[in-house]
């Protein structure tokens, strides 16, 4: 019997995904763990790999297709014993039988929903949800210099004269274009899919352009189009609400000099680190604060699972440390560093941005005194930290300096009261003034 | 061998459509069965295009006699028709190919049922096929390739003696001295020169402005002109109130002012309709509007694993579609990567008729009419060298191109062989090929093709021999 290969979910959330590239072709023999494609989510390209052996019998799904959706058929295995003709030919109806399943682009939403109802994949495998940008994290300029180059150092680009001068009329880089022409010749439909809405946009944005300045059209990379998704509904389902408070962090920088004067050989403990590790015990002191919004539930997370916002090429992710509360702080700060530094190579698998129960965001480096950053959906609340800086504060009636860092929580109403917020702050402000008490 | 009755796939219908989405299915490894209840070829091969083609080379051959001496030829002694011998020799070439498609079956191993079949019922993801001989097949997927047939006008009734369909046109015993034709698409336009090659007086009825309808109004003009020279009588914008036999033979009559016209025979070319009764269809998702199913691009029909391709799912009623749609709808089912519909535009029509007409995607009106801007290209075969030494210098190819992309829109034919030719820009569209590389490509000299690239430099302001 032929296996199908369904679209996998790469992430809790993911329903649809780009199919970016075939890294095995019909009549390759696979093996469980091959790697047999690669698989544009949210955040990064994702290799996905065989669960079962068997001959590549037939490919449902061309490289380049966006918006497949979770548990559609993307390949079929021939097993042992089996033709690779029998078995492209044999499931093949599921696939196509449904006359509304192939042609229109518009279904694709609907079919998202239909097609990863019965696929397991598609459930969540954490409790916990998404993967996804944190807000504030500093977004780099680079961003808009990524997309156009992706795919142009592969060499000769086989595309139709009339896809060429199409392209070259609207601006659109045929680099950036997977053609749906015969072995992946771009044509025309391929240029037009690619400006459908960008033609209009881009022709009046340059006339305006002529008058206002110079500039530029872009296309959005699956990364920002999922960023600006997110958090537009993060923005327009969570009503936020912001609490601020004054961290005095020379006890904890004191701490911090003397972890790391007497820490073995490659520990190295960092602010953030600490952050983390008092966020982590605050989240189990006043486990309220550690929710997320479900309708007609609320979820409670049993541990601190705390996402960091790391800024990469072209957007952020938000790598998780997974029960951030049963970590100690060598163990916190190593598996930081490697997830900040598997984030910016693009080398995150995706479970391990998926999910979380809470967001640090940290923009003390760029010397951001406060700000509030906006939630990560679906978690209930998310710490904006600022930068650690020398301050007159006053103790007992008497001015003095001391170095204080200014965090902001934002809490999702529905989930955080008001009350649980300042208290929850309240424990984040005890664990950090106090570090020692954090070692508990 | 036909004891098999469980099948990935049933065709029901062995004409263009049909076979050749058998033999796909059977290459893509598909156990296939096809019921046919007549000849396998279908219209095309039996009673269309394959027999036409035998009649109209005798048309032709026959007119040729005329030109000999031109050519410094001298035939004497009478010249003329077996009619029986011209039929006979039209329905060996068909017998004759339709054969050859039962070798083509069996050796895809496509199990063939001569027998009328009848949708079943569905038994969950199977689907059963009832034949009219008893048996009941079952399989995954059925595809309906039933074709069409000749469409009436309301109140005319062909009797097949002085009322024809292209049937009885096909296979006259007797030449009748005159003859009317309703309709001049291709198929009455082909009758129209065929039957005027062969002596007979011929009356050419359109109801629209102009014949041959679909085709650039240039061209339709071009045609038209030549059939009247030929001694053909024309009526067009000519709507057919009755045709009624009488005294001597047929009486048409029309709307308004105009006369009617008697003579011996008449044949009903308005359109064919699609063959949707009695498959079963009653009560399933498979929906028909005006006697055509209703399919998306890739032959899927409203109910799950049932898809119909070819005539029965509407125009352009031509063979090539139906084969192509037929490959579509099978590739789809089995999954096959790079499987897209037919794009507007891209099946082209011909016309056998004397002149030939040929063409593909838009007219210049439609192309305006869609939103472009257009540059037009025209050349007349009166300017070509091999046209000129064939003695058949009558002709025009106009081309449409889009101005600001430079898109070949469609490119529209008429003259000696332009239905082989045409196939040269069909593949420049599909190719999305434009003026630039058709301008940029070397036509081999002396051809009649050098007209096609002449047309494109037309287009473009760079006409050389004209």
């Amino acid at each position: 019997m032929a296996i199908d290969i369904l679209m996998p979910a790469l992430s809790p959330t993911m329903e649809t995904g780009t199919l970016a590239k075939w890294m095995v072709a019909v009549g390759d023999t696979v093996r469980s763990g091959d790697v047999i494609a690669e698989i544009e989510t949210d955040k990064a390209t994702m290799e996905v790999e065989a669960v079962d052996e068997g001959v590549l019998a037939s490919v449902m799904v061309e490289a380049g297709t966006e918006g497949v959706a979770v548990g559609t058929p993307i390949a079929r295995l021939a097993e042992d014993g089996e033709t690779v003709e029998d078995a492209a030919a044999a499931a093949a109806g599921p696939t196509t039988a449904a006359p509304q399943a192939a042609p229109s682009q518009a279904a694709v939403a609907d079919t998202a929903a239909v097609a990863s109802a019965p696929q397991p994949q598609a459930e969540p495998v954490t409790p916990s949800p998404a993967p996804s940008p944190a807000p504030s994290a500093a977004a780099s300029d680079a961003a808009s210099n990524t997309s156009s180059n992706t795919s142009s150092n592969t060499g000769r680009i086989f595309a139709s004269p009339l896809a060429r001068r199409i392209a070259a009329e609207r601006g659109v880089d045929l680099g950036s274009l997977a053609g749906s022409g015969p072995h992946g010749r771009i044509l025309r439909r391929d240029v037009e899919a690619a400006s459908v809405s960008a033609p209009a946009v881009a022709t009046r944005t340059a006339a305006v352009a002529a008058v206002q300045g110079d500039s530029r059209v872009e296309p959005n990379s699956q990364m920002r189009k999922i960023i600006a998704a997110r958090l537009q509904e993060s923005k327009a389902t969570a009503p936020h609400f912001y609490l601020t408070v004054d961290c005095e962090i020379d006890n904890l920088l004191a701490a911090r000099r003397q972890m790391n004067d007497r820490a073995p050989e490659g520990v190295k403990i960092s602010v953030n680190d600490l952050i983390i590790r008092a966020a982590a015990m605050a989240l189990i002191k006043v486990p309220k604060a550690n929710a997320s919004w479900e309708g007609d539930n609320t979820r409670l997370f049993t541990h601190a699972d705390i996402a960091i916002a790391v800024a990469v090429e072209g957007g952020l992710v938000t790598p998780v440390i997974w029960a951030a509360e049963q970590k100690g702080l060598a163990e916190i700060a190593a598996i930081s560093r490697d997830l900040a530094t598997r984030a910016r190579d693009g080398n995150l698998a995706p479970e391990e941005f998926s999910g979380g129960s809470f967001t640090i965001s940290n923009l003390g480096m760029y010397g951001v005194r406060e700000f509030a950053a906006v939630i990560n959906p679906p978690q209930g609340a998310i710490l904006a930290v600022g930068a650690g800086e020398e301050r007159p504060v006053v103790h007992d009636g008497q001015l003095a300096v001391a170095t204080v860092m200014t965090v902001t929580l934002s809490a999702d109403h529905r989930v955080v009261d008001g009350a649980v917020g300042a208290e929850w702050l309240q424990a984040f402000k005890g664990y950090i003034e106090a570090p020692v008490t954090m070692l508990l | 061998m036909a004891t098999e009755t469980s099948f990935d796939l049933v065709v029901v219908g062995g004409g263009p459509g049909g076979y050749v989405a058998a033999i796909r299915a059977s290459q893509l490894k598909m156990k296939v069965a096809l019921v046919e209840r007549e000849h396998l070829g279908g219209i095309c091969l039996n009673w269309g295009c394959i027999p036409t083609k035998a009649l109209l080379r005798a048309a032709e051959l026959r007119h040729s006699i005329d030109e000999m001496k031109e050519f410094g030829i001298t035939v004497s002694g009478e010249v003329s028709i077996d009619l029986p011998a011209v039929v006979r020799r039209s329905r060996k070439v068909a017998g004759r190919l339709s054969g050859g498609v039962q070798h083509l079956l069996k050796k895809n191993k496509v199990t063939v049922f001569d027998d009328l079949a009848r949708l079943g019922a569905r038994r969950g993801d199977l689907r059963e096929v009832k034949l009219a001989g008893g048996a009941t097949l079952t399989a995954k997927h059925v595809i309906l390739a039933t074709g069409a047939r000749a469409r009436s006008l309301p109140g005319i009734e062909p009797d097949g003696k002085t009322i024809l369909t292209y049937r009885e046109a096909m296979v006259p015993e007797t030449m009748p001295k005159s003859l009317v034709i309703i309709g001049s698409g291709a198929i009455g336009s082909e009758f129209a020169s065929f039957y005027l090659d062969m002596g007979v007086e011929v009356t050419l009825i359109e109801a629209m402005d102009r014949i041959l309808p679909v085709e650039d109004a240039e061209i339709s003009d071009f045609v038209q002109k030549a059939f009247v020279k030929r001694g053909m009588k024309v009526l067009t914008g000519a709507r057919l109130s009755s045709l009624k036999p009488s005294a001597g033979g047929v009486t048409a009559s029309f709307e308004g002012g105009i006369e009617p016209v008697v003579a011996e025979r008449a044949i009903m070319a308005v359109g064919i309709t699609g063959n949707s009764e009695s498959l079963g269809l009653e009560g399933t998702g498979v929906k028909i509007d005006r006697g055509h199913i209703v399919t998306d691009g890739y032959g899927a029909t409203g109910e799950p694993g049932v898809y119909a391709i070819g005539d029965v799912t509407g125009p352009p009623w031509l063979a090539h579609k139906a084969s192509h749609e037929g490959i579509i709808c099978v590739e789809k089912i089995a999954g096959e990567a790079g499987v897209h519909a037919i794009a507007d535009g891209s099946v082209p029509g011909c016309t056998y008729c004397r002149p030939q007409v040929a063409s593909v995607g838009m007219t210049e009106a439609a192309a305006i009419e869609a939103g472009h801007k257009v540059r037009v290209g025209r050349f007349p075969m009166l300017a070509n060298g091999k046209a000129i030494a064939l003695g058949d210098d009558q002709g025009l190819i106009k081309t449409v191109f889009d101005a600001a992309t430079g898109e070949l829109l469609g490119a529209h034919m008429v003259g000696p062989e332009v239905t082989e030719l045409i196939q040269g820009y069909a593949i420049a569209r599909t190719l999305e090929a434009t003026e630039a590389e058709l301008i940029q490509t070397i036509f081999p000299h002396p051809t009649l093709s050098e007209a096609m690239h002449e047309s494109v430099l037309d287009a473009y302001g760079r006409a050389i021999h004209f």
